[in-house]
């Protein structure tokens, strides 16, 4: 289906973009397997229609959403913005969505919301990786709600000036750029407002290597491997990681006086 | 056409199918969006898949009764170090550009990279000594030298274990083949040990 009239949104980066080749062949959804190429072949079986998204917990109107009438509801623009993956590896990409704060703000949280927290389909017979317990599913990520509410949080819901592939998170996804990839949740069924910090999958899986912040920070490494420098698809030397993934300008003050290494 | 009747000639066309595989993809552009990463990888299970294969020797003569397998062993060895010798110029020179300051941290701070190195290391004298000449010149030494293959392959699937995210599935199965030719191996020689 085609998208409304979206416009092209303030932030954004003018480095060359990933062709959309690139950003729809080479995906980490263990959904539906743990191999790149696994996305690509298997998220056919995906049912984007109907579907709905949930608005809840501590907010004052919280709110089930049927994909349309949110995207619709929504002024959509066009955010190019660098992704980087902890594996490290990264892309540029031409999102098309709205701020997360704009749902969050018309949801009205209550003073008890801290955090927001966002889950992912859970349905094995669309996600056939969720036939295995690689994660303990459904994928949950978590954000503090002043990050949520910072305006380069994104909900995605395009690529490319069209709608967003099944293998990238269709039909509506997270996308916080300053963030290894894994925090930006696919496939959204549920957001909701907590006081508690959630526990995130990767965080379950794996509490020595994957931490609730998860900023991209070149010098803080993942246990096994260096996080100073990353390869961007396409180009053959690697190249210099930037601290929050070159958005400091923008977040730094988010994490203002707190021990990076300590909470990764 | 007896030389079509020897088996040497075509393990060494099949042991080639890895390289060439990998030339067929890059020029059709089958690598992927991160070709280099693939490259490595690549690389590094047939390095893994060429030492099961290796160690398959010994079990497979015994199973079979055939003892001329043993005869092919040096090949599969040799073939097993030359994509060793491949993934760790790919990890060199492909993925670090020989960055020698940040692969030194690497090698003294990751484990998998650690144990990828030692895997190398190991398999390097092996190599050296697989000629007819230094059999002969080292005697009864050379088995010795040559039991290196089993701690080699032992940190060879140690390095693939470490290296993924989540899924251990592909490490596991090597892990579980070289596992069983391990086990075989002291089966048979407790039951040596019994029986004299």
């Amino acid at each position: 289906a085609a998208l409304p009239p979206y416009k092209k949104g303030a932030y954004g980066t003018t480095e060359p973009v990933n062709s959309f080749k690139e950003i729809t062949s080479y995906n980490n959804f263990y959904e539906f397997g743990t191999d790149k190429a696994d996305p690509a072949a298997h998220a056919y079986s995906l049912q984007t229609r109907p579907w709905t998204v949930s608005i809840e917990g501590a907010c004052r109107k919280p709110k089930v959403w049927d994909i349309d009438a949110l995207i619709k509801a929504f002024p959509l623009e066009e955010r190019i913005y660098r992704l980087r993956c902890v594996e490290g590896w990264s892309m540029v990409i031409p999102w098309l969505g709205f701020p997360l704060a704009n749902l969050l703000k018309q949801a009205e949280p209550t003073g008890d919301a801290k955090y927001v927290e966002f889950s992912s389909l859970h349905d094995p017979k669309q996600m056939p990786g969720q036939r295995r317990a690689i994660l303990d599913w459904p994928y949950v990520e978590g954000l503090r709600l002043d990050e949520a509410m910072h305006p380069l949080t994104l909900l995605a819901v395009g690529l490319y000036g069209q709608e967003l592939p099944k293998q990238n998170g269709a039909p509506i996804r997270l996308v916080v750029p300053w963030k290894y990839g894994f925090k930006s949740a696919k496939s959204i069924v549920r957001i909701r407002l907590v006081e508690q910090q959630p526990v995130s999958s990767w965080m379950k899986a794996a509490p020595r290597e994957y931490g609730f912040y998860s900023n991209v920070n070149p010098e803080v490494d993942h246990p096994r491997w260096s996080q100073a420098k990353e390869r961007r698809i396409g180009e053959f030397l690697k190249r210099p990681t930037l601290m929050f993934n070159g958005y400091g300008d923008q977040v730094a003050h988010l994490y203002a006086g707190m021990d990076l290494r300590k909470y990764f | 056409m007896a030389f079509l009747r020897d088996p040497k000639p075509w393990l060494f066309l099949i042991c080639l199918y890895p390289l060439a595989r990998l030339g067929y993809l890059g020029y059709t552009d089958g690598l992927g969006v991160n070709p280099i990463e693939f490259i490595t990888r690549s690389l590094g299970t047939w390095t893994l898949t060429g030492l099961l294969l290796t160690l398959a020797v010994t079990p497979a003569r015994r199973l079979t009764g055939r003892a001329s397998l043993v005869r092919h062993r040096r090949m599969l060895g040799l073939f097993a170090f030359f994509y060793g010798v491949l993934h760790l110029l790919s990890y060199l020179w492909l993925d670090q550009f020989f960055d020698w300051a940040a692969m030194v941290k690497d090698v003294l701070k990751r484990p998998f990279i650690t144990f990828g190195m030692v895997a190398f290391l190991l398999l390097l004298p092996l190599a050296l000594t697989s000629t007819q000449a230094a059999m002969r010149r080292l005697g009864r030494n050379w088995q010795r030298v040559h039991w290196l293959i089993y701690p080699a392959a032992i940190a060879g699937v140690l390095h693939y274990g470490w290296l993924v995210k989540k899924d251990l599935t592909q490490p596991l199965i090597y892990g579980g083949i070289l596992a069983l030719f391990l086990g075989l191996r002291v089966f048979w020689r407790y039951k040596k040990t019994k029986a004299g």
